[in-house]
């Protein structure tokens, strides 16, 4: 304190060469994650405008913009949702088991093995979709439609193939569930010592501990988790492309029949092949529908996450 | 509600290294024990095995009986969980829940216990805990705020409503207050003059006046060397011990010539 007072006012800081190059680099990364961002968006929206101008009848399907983007983001949102769904209790589990329950030398490998899920190729979940799984659902989808057919998402007809909405969701779940399961599994494995003996030590079980200490304390990190994996699903292309291959159907809530909504992902790629002119255009348009609903989604998710964040523990 | 702790022949074990060794005593109720010794003598140790707290970390047993008022802490029959329920613990960095708020801090023990509580009567408990705690006025007006978002010495107020909020039999303190300042430190000792009238309280800590100041009885730990299981060298009256003790190297360790 005393240093303070005797030093001559407005001392320039001595500034050094390391920290300047440092600080700049560091400076030049974060704006050119803006400028990349802001890139995308310009792109999109300036390749939108000829199909957002266009007449209704110039569109493919003839009913305008609108009806053709809006069954493909039905689509997209359903089965990202659906994968959402399955996927995050499901990685909560593994990760709160990794952290808590296995045995070390056990966890070590599941660790392994869940990261290994997130490097397979989603070309080879999509044949393992088609060829593995959607034959042998077809008998539970059989179960879904005598035993909750009154529920509109497992009406009838049964699609004989097993390459339905569930289906692409089922797969989905499966891509997003590493990413979810490492993120839930750091936070988890974070939670300080302290709070958790304290739970302990008021006489919780192991059980009560991950209630009343672990998961409020990791519950923002996992949101962060679902939403990465959320932002995969929804973008996720050749997968869903080549389980739903042309079996494209409006906004339907069935999820076992044979006739789904595509996704604006899985579209692209499948239309893009053969199109010219507007219709590049047009698929674009449903490219910068995809961008902005993965924004809002993200926005989402921090405000679910800030909303209490007096109570997050970071304080 | 307090009860006596009687412990025989203790050794504690971490996997195949022995920290603590041959520990014989008795824990007087309603009065105040501290344990003291230097860094490593395994008195944080010794007072985690009186509620099983050290079974947190893989590979540490006993061996030897812990007995409070009769019941056997480690017989084969008797859940760990339980015996943590009838003997709360507080610890050397206050350790609120940080995404409760301060009422719900409170009333978390009450919770485990799964008896179905009324509001009001969960109210009443809470106000006396905190009050207990001599926490009370300090926040009632923010109780649905963060437990987090108190001083350190308020927040270890608040671990301390929490502990006895579940009217434990022994209340067990981890040097209590370490993290503290004095003047927090000084209402947290005021806090355990009062609670002695209730509860068994043992209480490690590093600051040889506050033992001196709070505690009936000082128990003092040592160690041979590195690597060597710590033991309990005196038990004595405080008065005693930092007057006229009967060991060497309490008297040593006391007048600050080592540790």
């Amino acid at each position: 304190m005393t240093s303070t007072t005797s030093a001559p006012p407005a001392q320039q800081p001595k500034s050094r060469p390391g920290d300047r190059i440092f600080a700049g680099s560091a400076k030049g990364a974060g704006i050119l994650i803006l400028v990349i961002l802001a890139g995308v968006a310009l792109f999109l929206i300036s390749e939108s405008v000829p199909a957002l101008t266009a007449s209704a009848d110039e569109i493919s399907g003839d009913g305008g913009l609108a009806s053709y983007i809006g069954p493909l983001v039905f689509g997209t949102l359903l089965s990202a949702v659906i994968a959402l769904l399955v996927a995050t209790p499901l990685a909560v589990a593994i990760a709160l088991f990794i952290t808590f329950y296995a045995p070390r030398k056990l966890a070590a490998g599941l660790g392994y093995v869940v990261d290994l899920l997130a490097a397979i190729p989603s070309i080879v979940y999509g044949f393992w979709g088609i060829f593995w799984l959607a034959p042998r659902l077809v008998p539970f989808y059989r179960w879904l439609e005598e035993n909750l057919g009154f529920l509109p998402f497992f009406a009838g007809p049964v699609s004989s193939t097993g390459r339905t909405m569930l289906t692409i969701g089922l797969v989905l779940a499966v891509m997003i569930l590493p990413i979810v399961s490492a993120i839930s599994r750091e936070v988890f494995s974070q939670v300080p010592t302290l709070h958790t003996e304290a739970a302990l030590a008021l006489g919780a079980t192991r059980w009560e501990m991950i209630k009343i200490a672990v998961i409020p304390y990791g519950k923002s990190g996992v949101i962060g988790g679902s939403m990465l994996g959320l932002g995969r699903a929804l973008g996720e292309t050749m997968a869903v492309a080549i389980i739903l291959s042309g079996s494209a159907a409006g906004i339907t809530w069935a999820l076992i029949s044979s006739a789904n909504p595509q996704t604006i992902a899985a579209n692209i790629a499948l239309q893009f092949p053969e199109s010219t002119g507007l219709a590049v255009n047009t698929l674009i348009a449903s490219g910068l529908a995809l961008f902005v609903i993965t924004l809002l989604v993200n926005m989402l998710a921090r405000w679910v996450v800030n909303r209490r964040a007096d109570f997050s523990g970071a304080n | 509600m307090a009860k006596r702790i009687d412990v025989s022949d203790l050794d504690i074990y971490y996997g195949n290294f022995k920290a603590v060794e041959g520990v014989n005593l008795s824990i007087e109720p309603r009065s105040i024990t501290a344990l003291i010794g230097p860094s490593g003598c395994g008195k944080s140790t010794f007072l985690r095995s009186l509620n099983r707290m050290h079974e947190v970390i893989p590979g540490a047993r006993v061996e030897g009986k812990v007995v409070i008022e009769g019941q056997d802490l480690y017989g084969s029959d008797v859940d760990p969980v339980d015996v943590r329920r009838q003997i709360g613990m507080v610890f050397q960095r206050p350790n609120p829940f940080p995404t409760m708020s301060i009422y719900d801090n409170v009333a978390a023990g009450l919770r485990l216990n799964a008896k179905k509580t009324s509001k009001s009567d969960m109210d009443g408990l809470v106000e006396r805990s905190l009050k207990g705690a001599n926490l009370w006025n300090e926040v009632k007006d923010r109780l649905n705020r963060p437990g987090s978002g108190l001083s350190g010495g308020q927040q270890q107020r608040l671990c301390i409503a929490r502990a006895i909020a579940v009217q434990p039999e022994v209340l067990l303190m981890d040097e209590p207050c370490s993290a503290l300042d004095p003047i927090s430190t000084l209402a947290v000792e005021d806090l355990m003059m009062e609670l002695k009238e209730q509860f068994t309280i043992v209480i490690v800590t590093h600051n040889m006046q506050q033992a001196a100041r709070v505690s009936e009885t000082t128990g003092f730990f040592n160690l041979n060397g590195v690597g060597q299981p710590g033991r309990l060298i005196e038990y004595n009256p405080t008065e005693k011990i930092f007057s006229n003790p009967d060991e060497k190297a309490t008297e040593d360790y006391i007048s600050g010539r080592f540790g």
